[in-house]
């Protein structure tokens, strides 16, 4: 068997024209060009999307889960940041 | 899959009650368990040897399909058996994707299905003789497969569940196909006919051993469902499997070969549902422990076009850190 692994890559997709391309997995390719490729194959037998990008796995760089605490929760007591904080009397209408 | 860093990454975890205790609460609670969150190493280790056997048996399932491609009697069948042996093939890399995020290799498990260590469902030991064998294995197998795998959608670890979603969409396909093919086989000749439950006649006992072993004798069965890897056990599948499909025979004027068959309104809760005879497992274990008619020719397949695969890896490798070296001198002689 070869030693030398396969490097891993994310596959994102857009569905269409006007949205984010989003991560659907990953695969396994020497260089980007076969990732593409197999990613064209894995990913979107169905009408998946219109946009491929493949990033090497290594790059991505993840925020590291024990300090989702410290770095998300800041945000839960901010409720003023939300419209639905103010009151606003019915009579205004849509606002 | 799903973004990692993992590989390599220390994952040992120190067990103490109070660890194991705050997992189980997030279990409880619902939550997903990601592939960088802490998790106990027998979880970990259950969920590998389980979507690891889950990616092989996606792959090996190919094999009996494979078989017929060349001689589908019609285009539009040829073009859905295409469609559904290259969509297990993506279900099989989902899944192993998947199971790459708990730190194993892909290359690891390769190796462990090619020596025999980890399984694959062991219905795929079973040949494919007819062309009606190919609406069995839609009908029932993926029906089977089905039943499985909708509750794995709701699995507590992420990558498994999301891969199962995907998954799930894309076989209802499947059975729908290999059911219209039994269903054509079944209003044709007489022939034809005979074809056709000769093949449910082989095909539906090892679909219902597909669930595996009884409750009672299920060696991993607790602790999954306690993880919520698992959400309904072996015996609720095969009943719920049972209940769905015998009428599914009927419509179609075949029958179950099962002479202790018969309804009971008293079964599931009042609800009414199938008793079925016993099932013969010592058949099953034999298959498993690679006694079935076809465990030699699965592997070997799996083995040659690993071998035949080899220069195409190592090429591929080769030529993308050629192209690698040359783009980095062409960069510093430009900079120079």
């Amino acid at each position: 068997m070869s030693t030398q692994h396969m490097p891993l890559w994310e596959v994102f997709i857009r569905p269409r024209t006007g949205l984010h391309h989003k991560h659907v997995g990953s695969i396994h390719a020497s260089d980007a060009e076969m990732a593409l490729q197999a990613a064209r194959d894995v990913y979107t037998r169905r009408e998946e999307g219109n946009s491929i990008w493949v990033v090497p796995s290594k790059d991505i760089i993840a925020s590291d889960p024990d300090k989702a605490a410290e770095n998300f929760d800041p945000a839960g007591d901010k409720v003023y940041r939300h419209p639905s904080f103010y009151d606003i009397p019915d009579e205004v209408g849509h606002m | 899959m799903y973004s990692q860093g993992l590989i390599g990454a220390d994952t040992t975890t120190e067990e103490t009650e109070e660890f194991l205790a705050a997992f189980q609460a997030r279990i409880d609670r619902e939550e997903k368990i990601e592939p960088n969150d802490p998790m106990p190493a027998a979880y970990r280790k259950t969920l590998i040897r389980q979507i690891g056997q889950h990616a092989h048996s996606e792959i090996v399932g190919m094999l009996p399909e494979g078989n017929w491609i060349t001689r589908a009697p019609s285009l539009r069948r040829k073009l859905a058996l295409l469609a559904k042996v290259q969509d297990e093939g993506g279900h099989g890399l989902y899944l192993y994707s998947a199971a790459e995020t708990l730190g194993v290799s892909r290359e690891q498990m390769t190796e462990e299905l090619l020596c025999g260590k980890a399984k694959y469902s062991s219905i795929f030991n079973y040949p494919t003789p007819t062309w009606a064998d190919i609406g069995a294995i839609g009908w029932l197998v993926d029906g089977a497969a089905i039943m499985n795998q909708v509750p794995l959608c709701r699995c507590s670890f992420g990558p498994y569940a999301r891969a199962m979603v995907r998954i799930c969409k894309e076989e209802s396909f499947h059975q729908r196909q290999g059911y219209e093919l039994m269903m054509a086989l079944a209003k044709g000749t007489p022939e034809q006919k005979e074809m056709a439950q000769d093949a449910l006649n082989r095909w539906w006992w090892p679909s219902l051993m597909m669930f595996g072993p009884s409750d009672s004798d299920s060696s991993h069965s607790d602790q999954s469902m306690k993880w919520k890897i698992k959400r309904f056990s072996n015996d609720e599948l095969r009943q719920k499997f049972v209940d769905a499909t015998v009428p599914q025979a009927e419509l179609i004027g075949l029958t179950m070969p099962d002479p202790d068959l018969k309804w009971n309104a008293q079964k599931n809760n009042g609800q009414g549902g199938y008793d079925f005879g016993e099932i013969d497992w010592s058949e099953f274990w034999r298959v498993v422990k690679g006694g079935g008619p076809m465990n030699k020719d699965r592997i070997s397949a799996r083995q040659k076009a690993w071998d035949d695969g080899a220069w195409v890896r190592e090429a591929a490798l080769a030529h993308a850190e050629k192209r690698r070296t040359r783009a980095q001198a062409a960069t510093l002689e430009a900079a120079e």
